[in-house]
Parts: C-alpha cells; structure tokens; sequence
C-alpha cells in the first residue's frame, strides 16, 4: 500500500517538481503515473523509492512514513522495491549474473543461493542463456530486461519503474510491459512512470496524470 | 549471523579481486608501505640489538668498594658476609696485595711500586647487581658507603647513564619516526583508496539505490585498506630479516675481532605479527578516513 498525503519536494533553488500530490496504490494494484516531460514523474517514483526525501507531507510505502523514517532505516526499507530506470543504471565492469547478483549480495544470501535465484530472474526475462555477457554487448531491449531481473530478484513487494521503454523501439517496449503484466498477475505492486499512452488500452492500470508537479 | 558472515567474507573476497586487478599499482603502494615500516622496524632491531650489547659490556653496571686502608680482614669478612646476604648480585673480593700485584705488571709503574715503602692500597669489592638500572645502582652505591669500613664506593655508572640517555633519545627519536611513518602510510592508503570509491561511484550509487547499507559499502575498502597495510607489514618484516641476514655475519666478525660474540637478532614470529597487525591497522585507519570523506561526495 502506498499512500502519499498533500506530498511536495521542492529542490535547492525552489523548484517544485511535485506539488501538494495525494494518492492511494492499495497492495497488488498496477498503477500508471503519466504525464509530460518533466512533469514530476521521475521525481514521484524517486519518492516513492525513498531515493529523495519529501520536503512536506507524507509518503507511506507498507506501513513506514518515508517523510520520517530513520536515514539508517532507508536501505532495508529500499530492499522491499525493485526499481527500473529509464537508462537501466547497469554495471559494465561485469557479466549480465554479477549484475542481477548485486541485490542478492545486499541481502546476505549465501553466493549458492544467490546464483540460483539470479539464474531463475534471468530465465524470467529470457536472458539466462547470456548471463555471461557483459551488458554492454546485449541490446537496448536486453538490457532493460536485465534491469528488470535485477529489480525482480529479491522478490520485491513493490516494482518501480520510470520510463522503462523510453529508449526501445515498439516490439522491445511490448516485450518489457509483458513482463510488468506478469509480475503484477502474481501480486507485485507496479507502478510505472511513462508519458506512453498505449499503455493505458494495454494493461488498464490506475492512472495518475502530473502537470507541472500537480495531480490533474 | 549467516548472512553477517557471507557479506564479511564477500567484502574480504572483493577486496582481494580488487587488490589482484591491479597487480602493478597494488606492488607500488605496498612498496611505499613495505619501505615506510620498514625504517623504524629497523631502527626498533638495532636498538634492540644495542641495548642487549650495552648490558652485555663489562664495566657498565660495576660497583666498587674500597675499605678503608686500615681495615683488618675480619672487616672485608663482615662486608662479605652483607654481600651474601643481599643476594641478586655477583661480587669478588680483591686482595690489596692482589691489587698491589696488578698495579706493579702495568706498564711503567713498576719501579714506582717499587719505591712505595709499604703497600697504599686497601682491600676491595668489585660488586655487579642484576638490575642495571642507573637509580638502582645508585641507591645500591648509597648502601655499600654506608657499611662499616667502607672508605670509598666508585659507582660505575656514569658510561651507563650515558648509554641509558642515548638509548632513550633514541627510543624518542624512532617514536617520532614511526608516528611520521605511520602517517605516510595512512596517506598513501588514503589515496588509494580515494581513487577507488571514485572509480567505483557508478556501483555505489546503484547499489545504494537497491538497498545497499553504508557498512555494506564500506567494507571491501576497509578490507581493501587493511589487507595492503598487512602486506606492507610482511614486506617489512621480510626485508628487515634480509637486513640482517646480510649484516649478521660482518658484526660477528667484528664483534670477534674485540673478544666478544655477538650476533644481530630480531624476534622474528612476535615481529613479523606486530608489523603485519601494525600495518593492516594503519591501512583500516586510513581506508575509514578516505570512505567517509570520499563516500560524501560520491553520495
């Protein structure tokens, strides 16, 4: 359950990228937050990651209040969320594995484990038979998959992703929303930031419209 | 516990990949720690080394008792007797004829022992306490002069304040040394590390977007930090050993030429240990100041 509460984050230099925003995303639902380039997309997503911190109002993501929550508290609050960037944010100085790898590390797993469910993520998004491959020699379309995996591997409650097919040609972005479809079919949380409006007909989500910070 | 210990081992495990991509960078940063313990590893050996020689040599940590001219034997019997009973010290009685005999065979006194109507010389104690501390030869002395008979107590110990002076200044000025030194190391870690956290940043702020906790970033720089300053300590050690297994043998020779055996050593398990934790402290101490420098503006 996120629920955000007359939620604005105002950068240094006083631009406001949301304003006053307040919604609900109940457990399991597919949500859609649309809307222009720079409207607030990214910056709600990144809220709603706890990678920034409001600077009024209230975010609560499963039970914790983001606004108030402890610094030390963010990175086991984060583990509970797969994210997805727009520009996939991968490793190149190592194979497709170690990349999905890197959540599973942060937990704890023992390296057995860990490999195995890595292994399971990339067979999830077609890529097991590349998990040697450094991300640089996969295409756009497979590397956004990559992300994917990472982001789904430790089984988060809530997936987040912003623009996840900006950069991908129609049949890779087709491809890429399956596999939200699919995670939201088995209870995830999705949430997605895009400006594509073909979605909406695709995958019939909850969808929130920013303009200029603001929830229309 | 299992999952503290997976992500130690994994940090130690990275830290190690990290040191072994760089072979060559990695040589000279141990080369500069390696050389930076190695001088007052040295210096700390030949200390060492000379305050065992200073102990060892004749004379430094003598006493000597001379009875009045008048006094009988029964008197040198009853300091003897003291003596005994002191314990903790060696001691011989010299005989004033015995002295007179000594005197006569030195060169050019002969004749002039000769000449003395009767012999000047009294009885005396040549006493040598275990404690060779400077103060406790002195209040050993102020005892001797205190006994009956005693004319005259010539404590041998100014060579030994001079030796214990010099070794302390020198104790002082190797203190000054390794601080210096110590410093350099966590400089050079610190620069090594520095550079690392930044050309890692791309990996950190990943991972501190899934979740990654300041500790789990961390850890394979302190690690990293660590494991060189251990090995700078072992390439220390190892040098210092060579050190002295080239110049073991020329003192020796030297040491003979003077009628005395002595050979340089050094305690090679409980030095090679200090060095290696020394240095792996060092290293974790300079890698935590650079992190937590470094990390804030990666972050």
């Amino acid at each position: 359950m996120i629920v955000a509460s007359n939620l604005t984050k105002r950068y240094p230099g006083g631009f406001e990228a949301v304003r006053d925003v307040s919604f609900a995303i109940k457990a399991g639902q597919m949500a859609l937050i649309s809307g222009r380039s720079g409207a607030g997309k990214t910056t709600l997503v990144k809220l709603m990651a706890s990678i920034e911190r409001p600077t009024s109002g209230s975010l609560v993501v499963n039970g914790q209040n983001l606004a108030t929550l402890r610094q030390s508290a963010l990175p086991y609050l984060r583990r509970h969320f797969g994210l997805v960037f727009q520009d996939q944010k991968l490793l190149f100085d190592r194979s497709a594995l170690d990349n999905v790898l890197l959540p599973l590390q942060i937990a704890g797993l023992s390296r057995r484990d860990a490999i195995r469910r890595a292994q399971a993520a990339l067979d999830k998004v077609g890529l097991l038979a590349r998990e040697k491959a450094n991300p640089i020699a996969l295409s756009g379309g497979e590397q956004q998959r990559l992300a994917i995996a990472r982001a789904v591997v430790n089984r988060p409650s809530v997936l987040l992703a912003d623009e996840p097919t900006a950069n991908l040609d129609a049949d890779s972005a087709s491809a890429i929303l399956d596999l939200f479809v699919d995670f939201h079919r088995v209870g995830v949380t999705v949430v997605l930031a895009t400006h594509d409006q073909s979605w909406i007909e695709r995958c019939h989500p909850n969808v929130f419209r920013l303009d200029h910070g603001r929830l229309l | 516990m299992s999952a503290w210990l997976t992500q130690h081992r994994a940090a130690f495990a990275q830290a190690v990949r990290r040191l072994s991509s760089a072979p060559l960078s990695a040589l000279l940063s141990l080369l500069a720690i390696g050389i930076a313990l190695t001088l007052p590893a040295a210096g700390y050996v030949l200390l060492d080394n000379l305050r065992e020689l200073g102990s060892r040599a004749s004379g430094v940590k003598q006493i000597s008792v001379f009875m009045e001219t008048g006094a009988s034997r029964k008197d040198s019997a009853e300091i003897e007797n003291r003596l005994r009973q002191m314990g903790k010290l060696d001691w011989r009685f010299v005989p004033r004829e015995d002295a007179l005999q000594r005197l006569q065979k030195t060169e050019g006194m002969a004749e002039i022992v000769a000449s003395l109507p009767k012999n000047p010389l009294p009885d005396a104690f040549i006493v040598e306490p275990q404690d060779s501390d400077p103060a406790a030869l002195e209040a050993l002395g102020q005892t001797l002069s205190d006994w009956p008979k005693v004319a005259h107590v010539q404590l041998d110990s100014a060579w030994a304040k001079r030796f214990d002076a010099f070794l302390r200044l020198g104790r002082l000025a190797l203190t000054l040394l390794a601080g210096l030194f110590a410093a350099g190391l966590v400089a050079v870690t610190f620069n090594t590390i520095r550079l690392q956290v930044m050309a890692q940043a791309a990996e950190i702020e990943v991972a501190r977007m899934i979740g990654a906790t300041d500790a789990f970033i961390r850890r394979p720089f302190y690690y990293y930090g660590a494991l060189q300053g251990a090995l700078g300590g072992l390439l220390a050690a190892a040098l210092v050993q060579g050190g002295l297994s080239l110049l073991s043998a020329p003192v020796g020779e030297l040491a003979a030429l003077y009628g005395a055996a002595f050979t340089l050593h050094a305690p090679v398990i409980e030095g090679t240990t200090a060095l290696a934790i020394g240095g792996a402290l060092l290293g974790w101490l300079g890698a935590q100041l650079s992190v937590s420098l470094s990390l804030r503006r990666v972050g």
